[in-house]
Order: structure tokens, then sequence, then C-alpha cells
């Protein structure tokens, strides 16, 4: 009775599963390369091992997950590009963007306690990205608000767009409001070390890799999304049939619909109206 | 949209002189946070002098939270936004006229606060106009955001917990802004020009209007 | 003549539920159309789809010549009254001051607002008195004042009986007939076929989320709607 879930075809399973220990393994060798290969930098020693992997995963959470998922909302909302592709885009990509945007915290956290001494410093960026992370979440207990698929998708659309008009507005503020405080401060503003050679491929790596893990993640949540939403419909088509036999029998179509001018509405009046659901009078 | 907003904010005044929610419940909560902190940071009144900025901006934000509750809520659950949406009012109007009303009473309730941290912390008020124009803008931003995430969070059962997570955040920047104006109002060491800060909560108002105006009719469309 | 309302195997999906699931009608101008139906029949999501609250899922909708299935609802909304269990009257406010704000907010006169209250039986202290305080027939006869100032062409009123006591009643079917004889086109839903059933040109059963049947008044059911109604 229910069609079968989309399926991938077999050449892109292939392509994903590829994507997917192509990243990891571009991931492990960062990794490797980060701590083991490369030389530490003359003032900040063995810190700086940590520009392999903390600068590429806040680029992913900020400008790849975030941006990707806001401009899929705004391309949602506004109705001339609208499509469910979109809705799903977003919610894959910015479900996928929290958590890089929480290792981004981490890690950045783990850098300052290397190089500060301090688990957590209200410096810009790290303040900015816990705000970021709030947006997030914002958007993310939106999307569990239990509705229907549109206005669901409208809701964290909107969500979406205010909370990427905020990003910018916030980083300006807390960038000012740190470079102007005088006194005690904990933070070195100069924290990007030179980098050279083998530091820098490495650092190129660090990019890709955490690129082609967020692009992997992303195409498993979107398919994740894609078969939750064919299960919905499912469950629709079922209860459809179970509404229909609550009705008892149905009378003849045709007939059911006396009216003194027959339907005389032109079929083109009509026309693009969307198919209708499994068919009546099962 | 001018004539519908103007309607609206009418009607929401209105009700608010009738019933006074505001008035006697959301000021009290006001001067109630001002006492709150008071126990967190005193009794000696150097750290509440120095913190009084922010102090009065964060009591602003969770009781602008407040007032945001209430003017979602008199639309009413299912039946009340049916009938907004029913009625023929240009939605960005709507937004305007609601967004209108919140503002007004928020700037009734930073008139209280202010006076509040200057009797409470006492705090000296060097220049009042950069106060003034800080509080207005700011409100005009914290209007126009909140009456959006209001009618967003509108009908659904968790409201009252969704609205603050998906509101302060945003508000934020309004928050840090508006403290460093009144840091550098009340003449605080080291508080540097307020200036570019009026700046931006300038363009945070304006900002937030125009996605208002822009995004309230689809937003409405959810039912 | 094209018809006021059309609806083919028309599909209106509430949160996971198919509240509508394969509804056809045809409704004429000026027709009156009682839907009746156990409760959960999909009555009044019927009466929302119409008005141009809900979004289609599936199949074809037309109402009053805008096709509810290609996006913009709200032109139609300004040409739809609807008269729902919610009365959205605001409370802490007058009937005066509900009436004045629905029909400036609908761009009409506020003189339209007084000639309905009246007509109504509004009057008095009563138009000053809060909505808040008034009993729910009460409530219900200021929205009704409110939908008889508007004059929209499609009338939507969802059980718009139950409640009343025998005046309110009256005054109710007065309004509707009255509101008929003037063209307007009128859908209503009810579990009082007695009150109903005399004011329509046929009726609708419900159930299951579709048209069961569709019959015409019968003269055995009551006298024509116009006919004697009690004073």
């Amino acid at each position: 009775m229910a069609s079968p879930p989309p399926a991938w075809s077999r050449r892109r399973a292939v392509i994903v599963h590829v994507l997917g220990a192509a990243s990891v393994l571009a991931v492990a060798i960062t990794v490797w390369l980060g701590l083991w290969v490369t030389p530490p930098d003359q003032h900040l020693r063995d810190e700086v091992r940590l520009v392999y992997v903390h600068p590429p995963i806040a680029w992913v959470a900020l400008y790849l997950a975030f941006g990707l998922g806001a401009l899929s909302s705004v391309l949602w909302l506004w109705t001339r590009t609208r499509s469910a592709a979109w809705d799903r885009l977003a919610a894959a990509s910015m479900e996928v963007g929290t958590v890089f945007t929480a290792l981004t915290l981490v890690t950045g956290s783990i850098w300052g306690r290397a190089t500060w001494g301090v688990w957590w410093a209200w410096d810009a960026r790290l303040t900015s990205t816990a705000l970021l992370l709030v947006l997030q979440l914002g958007y993310l207990a939106v999307r569990r608000v239990p509705s229907d698929r549109d206005a669901r998708a409208r809701r964290s659309a909107v969500v979406a767009l205010v909370a990427a008009v905020d990003v910018p507005i916030v980083h300006f503020s807390v960038d000012w409001w740190t470079t102007l405080h005088q006194g005690g401060t904990v933070t070195n503003p100069n924290l990007s070390p030179t980098i050279h050679g083998s530091m820098a491929w490495t650092l190129l790596l660090g990019f890709v890799a955490f690129t082609l893990l967020f692009a992997w993640l992303l195409v498993v949540r979107y398919r994740l999304v894609t078969l939750a939403e064919w299960r919905e419909d499912t469950e629709l088509a079922e209860a459809l049939h179970e509404r229909w036999a609550e009705g008892g029998p149905v009378a003849e179509r045709r007939a059911a619909v006396p009216t003194a001018t027959t339907a005389t509405a032109a079929p083109g009046a009509l026309a693009g109206a969307r198919p209708a659901g499994p068919p009546a009078g099962s | 949209m001018w004539r519908d907003g103007v309607l609206v904010a009418g009607k929401d005044l209105r009700i608010e002189l009738r019933s006074r929610v505001v008035l006697h419940q959301v000021v009290p909560v006001a001067v109630l946070m001002l006492v709150l902190f008071a126990f967190a940071l005193g009794p000696a009144t150097a750290p509440m002098v120095a913190a009084a900025p922010g102090l009065f901006w964060v009591a602003v934000l969770f009781t602008g939270v407040l007032a945001v509750q209430r003017s979602a809520a008199l639309e009413g659950g299912d039946g009340g936004r049916d009938g907004l949406r029913l009625s023929g009012l240009d939605p960005a109007g709507v937004f305007l006229g609601k967004a209108a009303a919140v503002a007004v009473q928020l700037l009734v309730l930073e008139a209280v606060l202010s006076a509040g941290v200057v009797l409470f912390y006492g705090a000296h008020v060097r220049s009042p106009g950069a106060l003034v124009v800080a509080s207005v803008t700011g409100t005009a931003g914290l209007a126009a955001a909140g009456t959006l995430y209001g009618a967003l969070a509108a009908g659904l059962r968790v409201r009252e917990t969704l609205l603050p997570l998906l509101f302060l955040p945003v508000a934020a920047p309004v928050l840090v802004a508006g403290t460093k104006v009144w840091q550098s109002a009340l003449g605080a060491a080291g508080a540097g020009s307020g200036d570019p800060w009026l700046r931006l909560l300038v363009v945070f108002a304006v900002v937030y209007l125009a996605v208002g105006v822009v995004i309230f009719g689809p937003l409405q469309e959810a039912p | 003549m094209a018809p006021a309302v059309l609806l083919r195997a028309a599909v209106c999906v509430t949160g996971r539920f198919p509240a509508l699931a394969g509804v056809d009608l045809a409704v004429d101008p000026g027709e009156t159309v009682v839907l009746e139906g156990p409760n959960g029949a999909g009555k009044t999501t019927l009466l929302r789809l119409c008005a141009g609250l809900l979004a289609l899922s599936g199949g074809e909708a037309l109402v009053l010549g805008c096709d509810l299935g290609a996006g913009d609802r709200s032109s139609l909304r300004r040409r739809v009254g609807m008269l729902g269990h919610h009365a959205g009257l605001y409370d802490d406010l007058t009937v005066a001051e509900n009436v004045r704000f629905a029909l400036r907010a609908a761009g009409r006169s506020a003189a339209e607002g007084d000639d309905a209250m009246t007509r109504l039986e509004l009057v008095g202290r009563l138009r000053r008195t809060a909505v808040g305080r008034l009993s729910a027939g009460q409530r219900r006869r200021v929205a009704l004042a409110v939908l008889v100032a508007r004059r929209p062409e499609l009338w939507l009123l969802d059980e718009p009986h139950a409640g009343l006591d025998r005046a309110g009643r009256a005054v109710l079917g007065a309004a509707v007939a009255e509101a008929a004889a003037g063209g307007a086109t009128v859908l209503l839903a009810s579990h009082e076929p007695e009150e109903a059933v005399p004011l329509a040109d046929r009726v609708v059963s419900l159930a299951g989320g579709r048209v069961t049947a569709v019959r015409a008044r019968r003269a055995a059911d009551a006298p024509a709607r116009g006919g004697a109604h009690v004073a």
C-alpha cells in the first residue's frame, strides 16, 4: 500500500560513502600533521597546533553551515523560489552547523586554556560564537514544535532570517565592546601566528578536511530529513484511509453535486492545482 | 499600512489603559528586579553604581519579554489570530502598530527604571540627552524584534519558554550598546564616547523595523 | 454564472491530520447551504478553508473566484465574513469599541456599525459594556453585528446557534435571511437542524472529511426561510 521510500541510486550511495571516508581520512591526516609533523611556533609553541583545527571549524560553522542555512531559508521564504528542498536544506544545515558551532567553542576554549590559562575569556570571537550557538539552538527549538510542514518551515525560516540579520550586528557590537575595554585584559590580539611552509599546507588541508566533513554530514542529514518527511507522508496516507473509513459509504461523486449551474468554472481556472492525494472512493 | 498601524496601536494602547496589566504587573517586576540586583551586588553602593548601566538594560530586556508576551497574548489563541487575519488589516500595518504600542509601554518602563536606578544606586547622570536618545532607539529595535518573535510564537503552547530563547540573543546588541551609552552618560571612568553606540542602536532599530514590515505578512500565513 | 464556492477532491491537512479528505462541493452565489455532520467531520476546517485561513493540501478549490491552491488568499479574506468558535473580540474593550475597530479595520465607516448594533438589539448600556463581561450568546451577537455591518459576499458561520437563547436565535435567523436576500452566499455548519435547515436551500452532510450526502431542503423540513420567524 505504501510507496517505497525514495532510494539512493547505487552510484549516489557510493559517492556519499566515498565522501564520508575521504573527509574522515582528511581530518585524521590533519590531526596527525598538526600534532606531530609540523613544527611548533616560536612564540606560541605547541599551542599553535590548534590553528589547524579551530579556524577551519569556525569557518565552517559560521560561513558555511549558518550561511547556507540562512540562504536556503530566504530562498524558501521568497515565493518565487519556494521549494520544500530549501526547507530541508536549511534544517539539515543549521543542525549540523550547531554541532560545528559547539565544536568551535570547545576548541576555542581549549586554545584559550593553553594560551592564557583560562577556560573562557570574553574576547570578541568566543562571545560572538557563544551567541551564535544560542541563536542556532533557538532555531532547533522552533523546528521541534509540532505543526504542519508549511507552518514549521515558515517559522524556522523567519527565525533563521532574523538570526542571520543579527549575527553581523552582534559581531560588530561585541568587537567594539572588547577593543574598547581597558585594563586587566586577558586577551592577546596577537593571536595569529605567522604561518609558513608545512604549517600553511596543513592549515589548508584542515580547511578542506572540515569542509568535506561538513558536506558529508550535511548530505546524510538531508537524507534523514527527506526520509522523515516521506514517513510523515506515508502516515498521512494511512490517516486518510482511516478518515474515509470513518465517513462510511460516499454517494457517487457526480450525482452528489447537484447545482443549477453545472460546474462551469473552466478547468483552466484551476490550472496549476496540486495533484490530489491517494485516489478517493477506494 | 500607516493607517492600519495607527489603528492597531490605538487599539493595543486602549486595551492597556483599560486593563492596566503592564502598569500593575510588569512595572512592579521591573522595580523588583532592581531590588534583587541590589541584594546580589550590595549593600555597598560602589559595585551597584558601576553596574548600574548594565543592570538597567538587563531589566529592560527581561521586562521587555513580558511586555511582548502580553502584546502577543492580546490577540488570543487560535480564534484571535484568525480574527486578525480576517480583519482586512495590512499585516505590515499590524506589525508597526503592535510594535509601536509595545515601544510606548517599554518607554514607560524605562522611565520608571531610570528613576529607580538613579534613586537606588545613587548614579549621577551627566548627559540625559544621550540617555533619552538611547532609550528611544533601543526601544524601537527591541519592540520591533520582540513583536516579530511574539507573533511567531503566538498560539504555540511553548510560547512562554520559546520567546525568551528567541528574543534575548537577538536583543543582546542593544544590551551592549545601551550599556555603553549609559556608561558614558554617567561619566564612568574609561567609558569612551557613546556616539558609535548610538549609531549602532539606530541601525539595529532600522534593520529590525524593516525586516518586520517585510516578513510579518508571510509569517502570519502559518495557521 | 460561476459558482461562489467550488471544491473538487479538496484535501486539507491540519498538523498531521487530514481534516478534509477529498471534498466535492459546489455552491451557487446567493445560495444558503447548511453543513451537517458529526463532531470531527471537518465542518470547521471546511469553513476555515473557504475563509482562506488554511492552505490546500490537495485537490482544487475555488472560492469567489480565488484559486486557493495558487497562494494569495489575503484578498479573499476581505470579501469573506466568518463567525467562528472564537469571536475574535477584545475582552477589555466595550462592544461599541470592538465593533468600531473591526469596521475601521475593514475600511467601513463606524456609522454602519451603529446601525448593525441597533438591529441586533445591542443598545444602551450594553454598548458600553466590556466584551469580557458579556455572556457567550451576547458575544456572538457582537460578532454578528460586525459581520452584518461588513456585508461580505460570503458568510461562513460555524455553529452559530450554539449557546444562543430563543431571542438570539431569532435575531440570527433574521440576519442570515436578510444577508441571503441581499445576495450573499451563506455556508452554515450546525448541529441543530431545526434551527439551521429552515434557512437553507440545500443541506450537505459531511463525515470523515468527505461529503456523504447532499439534499435539497424538503417541504417537510420546515417553513421556507423568509416565512414566519419567531418575533
